[in-house]
């Protein structure tokens, strides 16, 4: 029962999906828009429960108070506000929340991710050998791209952006299309193992 | 004078995650927690403005619709998994998802990503015009226009005998699955080259922040 | 420890400085080097120049903060765009990041060229789902979007004025950084519906994309910051796109001499250890 009737709700929405591929008609059309509209719905639960799980670790923190605790008063406070602020006065330009997105969120984001440009510099130096023969070639796809696909290209050779174009218009499409190929094989059968309830794992327990 | 206000606190929050290059540091950890911190809210009211309350409360509670009380039941069915002994209850609406995906998944993937992807490698392997074009006037770019459909062709294939597992990769099915290894070693060093670029491209992005919208020195 | 092994084990935060210069000092000294425009990016700007005066584009954000370097240029050119061509603009997005930064872009755009919100270009806002939103919209734009990003009912505005679904979209462009993204647009709107669809893309993920350019499922393609420099070569707009290919260019220098040094020390090491 408690695996039954959720293996039975997988079946019926994917059949339902699958279906309206073919049967693009009423009643399938009807039902697939019904579908499309409870899914965002039920979607945005999901979205709360990691959201609920987030603040419940760290009030935890709160009253175990391990090493580092108070850091999670930062990230507590600093939710109470962003929320409140667009809870109280709405999400448009110019409001309270706006502001803090273009002036907290957004500078962090930016900054967390431009930090990876001195670790792929880093690593580039430590740790990018030409061991092996394929090694060697991917270091050098990856030099001959490098060079090609910024402007400095054209002045150290003129052919070199149409060189870098070439690679990854051809063999780096045909790497890219066999690999896509393998994928959405993958993706097929194990979409199809999901609907027809051999593949369980994502109900998990018990 | 906001937006002054507003620019100095970005720019103290970026340093204080650039702070992490000499190493880790309370300035950085502070920031850390509360980009998360900010990043949940944020995340949470946008769920509420742009989902919740068009697509569920405005129609249910504004327009009485009562059919959508399907999904707010099946929602609210989803966050029963905090609670470890009703739990199982959530597996409902997360089997409504995954059956929804998986559907979509299993027509979308093999019509765009696996036969169309085929169509387009089922092209006349020798190019006429192009080798006509190399014979009229030879060079080097007209030769790579020449090769290029065969070098798909050959890619595509043994790339795809690669990724076929079920037979040992000897005679000529394991010198296929070898050529293509180097064509995955080209895709993956020009995705290297790539990666390598978006990443300097998010320096930049900061550095320009810093030294225009911060500092105003360019 | 010979010089060799000592610059095989330098600090790593030396390296960090170079970086950092190879970035900063080429903003502060412009060298101006040539930008050649590619044929993907090509492209995308003659799928927007074909479109007549009055067509819909469907702009889709599905990109963040932290992917704003790349895609945000791009998104500012091509609202320039279609504005300097009276395309109205719908706005959506699937990552919820994704909405202000398009809705900054348009509103930018739109007081340059004159344009009001409602009329010219309109903002739906953010949905979760990814390839179900896309499909949900592909039959029913208004019963998916019942308001816009503010929260003011779609019928109020006059560009959502006889539009349905998708069948009133003349060009689907993705400015995407991940999944959900271009890939769920290239499956739903060109693949069952057969639309058309341009996209802008993360450098990360350009590469990828290839297959779908060459297959015809893309009309365009701009990847990364390079991409976007182009596209605003095309329209003749300068952007930080074009602005930051000065340091683009000397990085990758830096970076490349990195590589090419580190294996010259590696063929020493394994000659000497021989």
């Amino acid at each position: 029962m408690k695996k039954q009737i959720p293996i039975i709700i997988t079946f019926i929405a994917g059949m339902v999906m699958i279906l309206q591929y073919f049967i693009p008609h009423r009643p399938f059309s009807d039902i697939q828009q019904l579908f499309n509209t409870w899914y965002v719905i039920i979607a945005v639960f999901a979205m709360i429960l990691g959201l609920g799980n987030l603040l419940k670790i760290h009030a935890i923190r709160l009253q175990r108070r391990p090493k580092g605790w108070w850091y999670s008063i930062v990230l507590l406070l600093g939710f109470a506000v962003m929320f409140i602020a667009g809870m109280g006065w709405g999400i448009e330009r110019g409001s309270l929340f706006d502001f803090l997105f273009w002036n907290t969120h957004l500078p962090m984001s930016s900054t967390m991710f431009a930090l990876l440009a001195f670790f792929v510099a880093s690593a580039s130096y430590r740790a990018f050998r030409a061991r092996t023969s394929e090694a060697t070639l991917l270091l050098v796809s990856a030099i001959l791209v490098m060079v090609g696909r910024v402007p400095l290209g054209n002045y150290i050779w003129d052919k070199l952006p149409l060189l870098g174009d070439w690679i990854m218009s051809y063999p780096n499409m045909a790497g890219q299309r066999a690999i896509m190929i393998g994928i959405a094989l993958g993706v097929v059968s194990t979409s199809l193992r999901i609907i027809l309830g051999i593949e369980r794992t994502y109900l998990g327990g018990k | 004078m906001i937006e002054t206000v507003g620019t100095w606190i970005a720019a103290f929050l970026t340093l204080c995650i650039l702070s992490f290059l000499y190493k880790d540091n309370p300035f950085y950890k502070f920031a850390e927690h509360l980009f998360v911190g900010i990043s949940a809210a944020y995340w949470a009211v946008y769920e509420y403005f742009n989902v919740l309350r068009p697509n569920l409360i405005q129609p249910l509670f504004g327009e009485g619709q009562f059919l959508f009380i399907i999904p707010l039941v099946l929602g609210i069915m989803m966050l029963t998994r905090l609670l470890a002994r009703v739990g199982w209850v959530s597996r409902w609406p997360l089997a409504f998802i995954v059956g929804t995906y998986a559907g979509y998944n299993l027509i979308a993937y093999l019509q765009s990503n696996a036969v169309e992807q085929v169509r387009a490698t089922l092209v006349p392997f020798i190019q006429v015009e192009s080798w006509q074009t190399f014979f009229g006037n030879p060079g080097a770019i007209t030769f790579l226009t020449a090769i290029a459909v065969p070098v798909v062709v050959v890619g595509v294939i043994t790339g795809i005998i690669y990724f076929f597992f079920s037979k040992e990769h000897t005679g000529i099915f394991g010198r296929s699955a070898r050529i293509g290894i180097w064509f995955l070693m080209i895709a993956f060093g020009a995705s290297f080259g790539y990666t390598v670029m978006a990443r300097i491209s998010l320096l930049i992005g900061r550095v320009y922040f810093l030294l225009h919208d911060w500092l105003h020195v360019i | 420890m010979n010089i060799v092994e000592r610059l095989e084990a330098i600090d790593r935060r030396i390296i960090f400085v170079l970086i950092l210069l190879a970035v900063v000092l080429p903003l502060l000294f412009p060298i101006g080097f040539k930008i050649i425009v590619s044929e993907p990016v090509q492209g995308f700007y003659d799928a927007i120049e074909e479109l007549a005066p009055g067509s819909v584009v469907l702009i889709s954000s599905e990109y963040d903060p932290a992917t704003m370097p790349e895609v945000y240029p791009m998104n500012q050119a091509l609202t320039r765009h279609c504005f300097a061509r009276d395309l109205r603009i719908i706005g959506m997005g699937l990552w919820p990041q994704g909405i202000p930064l398009n809705q900054a872009s348009m509103e930018q755009a739109a007081e340059e060229y004159g344009k009001e919100y409602g009329v010219d270009y309109i903002n739906l806002g953010y949905k979760v789902g990814g390839i179900v939103v896309i499909s949900a919209a592909a039959e029913n734009i208004p019963t998916t979007f019942p308001q816009d990003y503010a929260g003011r009912p779609i019928e109020e505005f006059e560009i959502m004025e006889g539009i349905k679904n998708f069948d009133n979209v003349d060009l689907i462009v993705s400015l995407s950084a991940g999944d959900p993204g271009t890939r769920q647009w290239v499956m739903i709107a060109q693949g069952r519906y057969g639309k058309k669809v341009a996209s802008g893309v993360t450098a990360v993920s350009a590469p990828a994309f290839y297959p779908y350019l060459n297959s015809g499922q893309l009309e365009g393609l701009i990847g990364g910051m390079k991409g976007a420099a182009e596209y605003e070569t095309l329209i003749e707009e300068s952007g930080l796109g074009t602005q930051g290919m000065d340091a683009q260019s000397i990085a990758h220098g830096v970076i490349i001499f990195f590589i090419i040094l580190a294996n010259v020390f590696y063929i020493i090491g394994k000659r000497r250890k021989k």
